[in-house]
């Protein structure tokens, strides 16, 4: 750690990684087979590592993901959109992995004061990352409903994606770079799919994203209260 | 959770550099792509790896319980079949 950690920047970080991890592991029990419900827990643990590294940079790690309302939260709305079919749940990890990927890359290459998570995280995230793009092309230029079905989770969360490339206070990365590289990095996956990619402008007056300033959409309420009911029915619970 | 398709793969693993893989368990997955992605997350993930094969289980042909006693039950009166009157050199591992 060479400079100060800029708590704007690890909260944003940590809860991303942190709801995220939350939506995965809601899969528990619910996944289509044995093997798959395994490799979405193991990317929710690495995630809740990831969280839990970020949360402790920017105060105590339980109050902050317990203890605080839903407009103090300060991650992208694609990461807390429901996990849906399993088409949703890989459409939004490949958005996101690619995106969390090309962000841990850059900051492991700096020496500020994420560099030392993202080095150790970028490894996880690369397989992360991997997993959704196998899937994709499998989901994609599979089955009829296979291909269907993706098509229709690429599109539906096209629009939580410009959001990710917004600049976040403290975070010195080059977005405009990232940008760029995301687009022909999921172009590249989508085509390769056999899957449309989705037009329209990823940022502008109709599409969404304002979860960094603490605006979210519907369905994070409920996640919320269902994450946080043990911690505050019983504080300070603990096994 | 619901019976798939997937055909069922074997799962080798190499635990160190210089071993040989042995058998650590067996996975579903739809292609030998996702069977290696599957045992990363099954078999791997306390460091237990260097290396990972995966076989389908159909490839594999075992020997059956009915020829347990030709196959495995040699006469023991033969001593030569044993290889323990060598000297192990020292300084030679994993042998």
């Amino acid at each position: 750690m060479t400079t100060t950690v800029s708590a704007t920047a690890a909260l944003a970080l940590g809860d991303d990684a942190l709801v995220l991890s939350h939506r995965l592991g809601e899969w528990a029990g619910h996944a289509p087979v044995l093997e798959e419900e395994v490799a979405l827990a193991n990317i929710a643990l690495d995630l809740l590592g990831q969280a839990r590294v970020l949360l402790s940079t920017a105060g105590d790690e339980d109050e902050l993901a317990y203890l605080r309302e839903e407009r103090a939260f300060r991650n992208l709305q694609l990461v807390e959109q429901p996990n849906g079919d399993f088409a949703h749940t890989i459409a939004r990890q490949l958005y996101f992995s690619t995106y969390q990927h090309l962000l841990y890359a850059g900051l492991a290459a700096t020496d500020g004061p994420f560099a030392d998570l993202a080095a150790k995280a970028v490894k996880e995230v690369a397989y992360h990352r991997d997993h959704a793009e196998q899937w994709t092309l499998r989901l994609g230029d599979g089955t009829e409903t296979g291909h269907e079905r993706m098509q229709r989770a690429c599109t539906a969360l096209w629009r939580f994606t410009g959001e990710m490339f917004q600049p976040v206070d403290g975070l010195d990365v080059d977005l405009a770079g990232m940008e760029t590289a995301w687009l022909e990095s999921v172009r590249a996956v989508l085509h390769r799919a056999t899957l449309t990619v989705p037009e329209g402008p990823r940022t502008g007056a109709w599409s969404a994203g304002a979860g960094r300033q603490g605006v979210h959409t519907e369905s994070f309420g409920r996640m919320l209260a269902e994450m946080q009911h043990l911690h505050r029915s019983h504080p300070g619970a603990s096994w | 959770m619901t019976n798939t398709d997937w055909p069922l793969w074997e799962v080798f693993v190499r635990s160190r550099r210089g071993l040989s893989h042995t058998h650590a368990g067996s996975l579903h997955a739809p292609d030998a792509e996702f069977a290696l992605r599957n045992a990363r997350d099954l078999y791997t993930r306390r460091g237990e790896g260097v290396s990972i094969w995966v076989v389908p289980s159909s490839a594999i042909t075992a020997s059956s319980p009915d020829e347990k006693d030709p196959f495995f039950e040699p006469a023991a009166d033969k001593p030569y079949r044993h290889p323990t009157f060598y000297e192990i050199p020292e300084g030679v591992k994993h042998l």
